[in-house]
């Protein structure tokens, strides 16, 4: 429907970036604040609860915004990935399901394997779903040409339509009372990263998979072609002689199968069964981390464990302030229009000097 | 299946319809000139939640219509300054207004009603029967039997292609969405023109929100639009940027996400959550099997900026 539209933030170096996203963060607080003042609010309790709820204690940063932080590094990673390389993949949501559903099947199908086989199974079902529920968009755009932000975003509906079928339907629990899976076995779950704590070795994973991620971008070929081709596919299918489908199509099914791990280490690690609303829409915040981490696969781990620290407050936001933890969702959408509106300025204020 | 059964089905399928038609008529305007608006479900969330307060405050309907109209606007002038003002990206822009609107709705909701408030029964458009046209078989009651915003959607619906097709205003803003430089050359306020069909399009979205809450349910439940936006986007394309056609397409999948009526009629049991998920399905497919033969407006989402 339509070309891949320019990078979504210019490109800039490192600190430029690290002081984009802390003005894009003092500009959030600040209308954040305001908007709590307008709604009623004493945006000083809303603050102090918050931070309490997810720094207060040793258990609460770990179990909770570490443990919380964990899909929105894996969504953000793959949000990432896709959008340097001009994929609008929207469908982070939809993949995390696809991944979740195919790790608690894989999960309670290979009951008798010891933990050394399953685990490994369970996380690579979850790639190949994510993927899999990537492939639909992906051949739209690249057979028929249709743009692929509506295409992945339809596919969320269907995703999560599915994951409530299979947990009112077939993959009910067997007492059949309530509308989740049974739980996958001991063999299948990620153990624990810290003694004490309900942070998993997923934290650890996501942390690897970033670092390789930054590597495989800077410093490999395949990195600079993607590069390429998010900046301009016809420049880089012209000037670069890129094979502009290929690169857009690994870009598409590695972003998908990404989202779709966030889903199996969130099974594999955090709950055992699937449920309905097993995620609070960490596809879509996972456009917020994403960008304010510049695209950049390390600094998605820093606005990953930011925004679980987000969730994580919003909380005890809702008990210890009485404001409803909707709220987390406008502080989501101001961070992102922070980010766009400095970055549009930022770029105005240097053309008109130069 | 008996011709009672099929008149209830024909009615769901218009009730249904009507919002999606409110909302893609109003993204039709704006892609037409070049911006895709996904915040759409942000302005319609806003307009069902304005919709229910402003017609309990005013206990009129009607009003509470007006108040969602409003709503809507809101939402797609936050879209319009960071995407067309400053030039942002669209895709992105879009997304934030969505989960902006989700979120302040829901905020408001629990503060408002608290955390259950679905026996909240709200002032409800009555149903205005046109005589004569009423009485037709079979279509009659589905049509023309219906809330004052399906008579909306009927008439915009060729005064939009009227005004696209056959005035000077309509040919500027077509070609805003084809050529933006060009049409600058030749003397347009491009930002302008997308800044008005932009908040044009939020107005509606906030009038297809406030159908959903009054019209539909006589309730207003968080997740009440459950990405109606994103499928008024796609009936934009099926019905091919044509406001006559984008009528017919929005009605075609009202009576999709109605089918579980005609199904439940023949006596077919079928999981609910397929039927939820039908509508999604069936825009993917005519998506698929459609675009090839239509064309998108050729600067639909790229920023513009004036060259001056």
């Amino acid at each position: 429907m339509t070309e891949a539209p320019s990078q979504a933030v210019g490109r800039m170096r490192v600190a430029e970036s690290v002081a984009l996203a802390v003005a894009a963060l003092v500009l959030t607080a600040g209308i954040g604040a305001l908007l709590l003042l307008v709604g009623g609010y004493d945006p000083g309790a809303a603050a102090a609860a918050m931070v309490r709820g997810a720094f207060g204690s040793w258990t609460a940063f770990t179990s909770i915004t570490l443990v919380r932080s964990v899909p929105l590094i894996l969504t953000g990673l793959a949000v990432a990935f896709a959008f340097r390389a001009g994929v609008w993949n929207i469908g982070a949501e939809g993949q995390l399901y696809a991944g979740a559903l195919a790790a608690v099947w894989v999960g309670l199908q290979g009951a008798a394997l010891p933990a050394v086989l399953l685990v490994p199974l369970v996380l690579i079902a979850s790639w190949v779903a994510g993927a899999f529920w990537a492939l639909v968009p992906t051949l739209m755009r690249l057979r028929l040409g249709v743009g692929e932000v509506i295409t992945t975003i339809l596919m969320n509906f269907v995703g999560i339509y599915l994951a409530a079928y299979m947990v009112h339907g077939p993959l009910q629990e067997r007492r059949g009372v309530f509308p989740q899976t049974d739980a996958i076995p001991e063999a299948g779950r990620l153990p624990a990263l810290l003694p004490g704590t309900s942070l998993h070795w997923g934290f650890a994973l996501s942390v690897v998979l970033a670092a390789a991620l930054a590597v495989v971008l800077r410093y490999s070929r395949f990195g600079f072609r993607l590069r390429a081709v998010g900046a301009s596919t016809e420049a880089a299918s012209v000037a670069g002689r890129i094979d502009v489908r290929r690169v857009l199509l690994v870009a598409f099914l590695g972003s998908g199968a990404i989202a779709g791990m966030a889903g199996g280490v969130q099974i594999s690690g955090v709950t055992f069964a699937l449920y309905e609303d097993l995620s609070p829409g960490w596809g879509y915040t996972a456009i917020a981390v994403a960008l304010l981490a510049g695209l950049n696969p390390v600094g998605v781990i820093v606005t990953g464990i930011l925004f679980g620290a987000l969730q994580a407050g919003a909380g005890a936001m809702q008990r210890d302030a009485g404001i409803p933890a909707a709220w987390v969702g406008v502080v989501e959408a101001l961070v992102i229009l922070a980010v766009l509106v400095i970055d549009r300025v930022r770029r105005r204020v240097s053309e008109e000097h130069s | 299946m008996n011709q009672a059964e099929l008149v209830l089905f024909l009615e769901a399928a218009v009730r249904l319809g009507v919002p999606l038609a409110l909302a893609a008529l109003g993204e039709t305007i704006s892609e037409r000139c070049g911006v895709i608006n996904i915040g759409l479900e942000g302005s319609i969330i806003a307009g069902a939640l304005g919709g229910a307060l402003g017609a309990l405050a005013f206990e009129n309907a009607l009003l509470g219509v007006g108040i969602g109209a409003f709503a809507g606007l809101l939402c797609a002038l936050v879209f319009a300054v960071v995407a067309v003002g400053l030039g942002a990206d669209q895709i992105i822009t879009g997304t934030a207004v969505t989960l902006g609107g989700l979120g302040m709705t829901g905020a408001i909701y629990r503060a408002r009603f608290g955390a259950t408030g679905t026996e909240l029964s709200l002032p409800t458009l009555t149903s205005v029967r046109i005589p004569g046209l009423a009485d037709l078989p079979l279509v009659g009651t589905a049509l023309f039997d219906q809330a004052v915003t399906a008579y909306l959607a009927y008439l915009l619906a060729p005064l939009l292609w009227y005004f696209l097709f056959r005035t000077p205003y309509g040919l500027e803003l077509r070609a805003v969405g084809e050529a933006p430089d060009a049409a600058e050359a030749a003397g347009v306020q491009v930002v302008r023109v997308r800044f008005l069909a932009t908040l044009f399009g939020g107005l509606l979205a906030g009038v297809a929100g406030a159908h959903l809450a009054l019209a539909h349910t006589g309730t207003c439940a968080e997740h009440l639009t459950a990405g109606r936006g994103l499928i008024a986007i796609g009936v934009v394309v099926l019905g091919r940027w044509n406001p006559a056609l984008v009528l017919a397409a929005a009605l075609f999948f009202g009576a999709a996400s109605a089918f579980q009526f005609f199904l439940q009629a023949l006596g077919l049991e079928v999981a609910y959550q397929i039927f939820l998920a039908l509508p999604y399905l069936l825009t993917l497919a005519a998506l698929a099997g459609w675009v090839g033969r239509a064309r998108a407006p050729a600067a639909l989402a790229l920023p513009w900026e004036s060259k001056r």
